[in-house]
């Protein structure tokens, strides 16, 4: 089969593609668009460290053929970043150690946004259960879920700020 | 069937660089124009943290801010020379090349220093914020980045200094087998909690306690990334994880995260340290190395709680379910082998 166009909306901006079928949303974002922030740790859904939103939702992007998220919006850890500073999240993770190596850190960051805009407030439970497809070697994984309580505190206190 | 508590105890005493010594670690310190302080090694940051803490200990040793330090590492092809990074040796090998490079520099600086500034070297003094200053003269100083400029372009010189630190090898006296195998030693002491299902021969890991004695720590945070990403991967090796389950035979070699067991965020137990600081006497600011013992206290810790929890004496890794399951079923049958005995001889007495 010959190769196809394919549209999708990239942290905000429209993009196209040229893709053969079955390529993977991975490696348009990492090889075609140099979007490095998508890891690539196993290519087989074991890893999570590939992991984008897609339409808000967390989705191993090795997994993902481009063609099917034609048209939706796909987030990567770089949409993330804001142009000044660091996102609350990727703070947190600063704070408390969150990462050594980083090789985890952009899935583990993007995961932890979405649980975050789904549930401001998340047990410790509801926080681990977020990270069942995420491999950590590094950390013991103890300083990211202390990281997303710790973004999850300081939001709530934003929030409770009078103005 | 039933969940079986146990709690066991291990404690570690673990070498600092390579064994024997042997091991040496280079490093080269040049001012730029703009007055940064360039530290070329050739060790590897795996993501412990050795570029910050170095960069910590350079910029302390050179007397300047640690914005000012850039560290440049590792390109083997044009970096000074380095053993690796292995043994924990890189902070207190490292560091200490560092230290020395960061010495030379130091006085390279302070000769311009002392003509720029008009004063005698006894006289001047880094206020680590980048300046030198004149003693009792608060009015008289010059930034580092103003003398680094003043050495290149009015005096033609170099600012730069060159480091090394090796430990001799020891030779093993072959009588006696005498030998001085490290530098220094780190010391932990951990206690494991743990609870098996006697029904599907699973460990579940409840917490991982630790005293750990390091040394001086230059980043208490890094130390204690060390220690809770140490346990993880100590429970990983005592309960998961293994490269060849029938080695040496490599056909039922794991091949992928799906076969390659390792315990995620969910099995995390709880995780707690203490650090106790008994600096060493020649590592860069009394360090010892907090590396691989992270991950080795653990281990032991958690067979031994097994041990307690269930009387199985289990000496292979990992202590996988089955090897649970076997070693409750060898001791029933010894325990109605033995009671049939008895039976028997009471019988027939
Ligand atoms: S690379 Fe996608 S899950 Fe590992
Ligand atoms: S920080 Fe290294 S894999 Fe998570």
């Amino acid at each position: 089969m010959g190769s196809k166009i394919i549209t999708f909306v990239l942290g905000g901006r429209e993009v196209e593609v040229m893709v053969k079928p079955m390529t993977t949303l991975q490696a348009v974002l990492r090889y075609q668009l140099g979007y490095t922030a998508v890891k690539e740790g196993c290519r087989q859904g074991g890893c999570g460290s590939c992991t984008v939103l897609v339409e808000g939702e967390p989705m191993m992007s090795c997994l993902l053929p481009v063609e099917d998220v034609a048209g939706m919006h796909v987030t990567t850890l770089e949409a993330i970043t804001p142009a000044d500073g660091l996102d609350r999240v990727q703070q947190a993770f600063l704070e408390h150690g969150a990462f050594q190596c980083g090789y985890c850190t952009p899935g583990m960051i993007v995961v932890s946004k979405a649980l975050l805009g789904h549930n401001p407030r998340p047990t410790r439970q509801e926080i681990v259960d977020a990270f069942a497809g995420n491999i950590c070697r590094c950390t013991g994984y103890e300083p990211i879920i202390a990281a997303v309580e710790g973004a999850a505190r300081a939001s709530a206190s934003k929030a409770a700020q009078p103005g | 069937m039933a969940k079986l508590r146990g709690t066991g105890m291990s404690a570690v005493n673990y070498p600092t660089g390579m064994n024997l010594g042997g091991d040496p670690s280079q490093a080269l310190i040049h001012a730029t124009t703009s007055g940064s302080f360039v530290v070329s090694l050739s060790a590897t940051d795996l993501g412990q943290g050795l570029r910050t803490v170095i960069g910590q200990i350079a910029a302390e040793a050179l007397g300047v801010r640690m914005e000012d330090v850039v560290i440049d590492t590792a390109d083997t092809d044009t970096g000074p020379h380095d053993m690796g990074t292995f043994a924990s040796r890189a902070t207190h090998r490292v560091g200490n090349a560092v230290m020395a490079a960061a010495q030379e520099a130091r006085e390279a600086l302070l000769d311009v220093a002392e003509d720029e500034l008009e004063a005698a070297r006894s006289d001047l003094e880094f206020d680590g914020q980048g300046n030198i200053l004149v003693r009792g003269a608060p009015d008289r100083s010059l930034k580092v980045a103003d003398i680094a400029a003043a050495a290149q372009f009015k005096y033609g010189k170099t600012i730069a200094g060159r480091g090394v630190y090796m430990k001799p090898r020891s030779p093993v006296d072959p009588e006696t087998g005498a030998m001085d195998p490290d530098s220094t030693e780190a010391h932990a002491c951990t206690v494991a909690e743990v609870e098996v299902d006697t029904e599907t021969g699973e460990v579940t890991v409840l917490s991982i306690r630790s005293a750990y004695e390091v040394g001086r720590q230059i980043n208490p945070a890094l130390v204690k990334g060390q220690i809770v990403g140490g346990a993880w991967m100590g429970m990983s090796h005592a309960l998961y994880e293994t490269t060849a389950p029938y080695y040496p035979d490599p056909d039922h070699n794991p091949k992928d995260f799906s076969e390659y067991l390792m315990p995620g965020a969910y099995e995390m137990p709880e995780i707690d340290c203490v650090v106790l600081e008994y600096p060493s006497s020649n590592g860069p600011y009394g360090v010892k190395g907090v590396g691989e013992m992270t991950a080795n206290a653990p281990i032991p810790a958690i067979v031994n709680a097994i041990y307690h929890a269930t009387g199985l004496r289990i000496d292979e890794l990992p202590v996988t379910p089955e090897l649970i399951l076997r070693g409750l079923d060898a001791k029933e049958r010894a325990a109605s082998v033995a009671s049939a005995a008895d039976t028997t001889a009471t019988t027939g007495s």
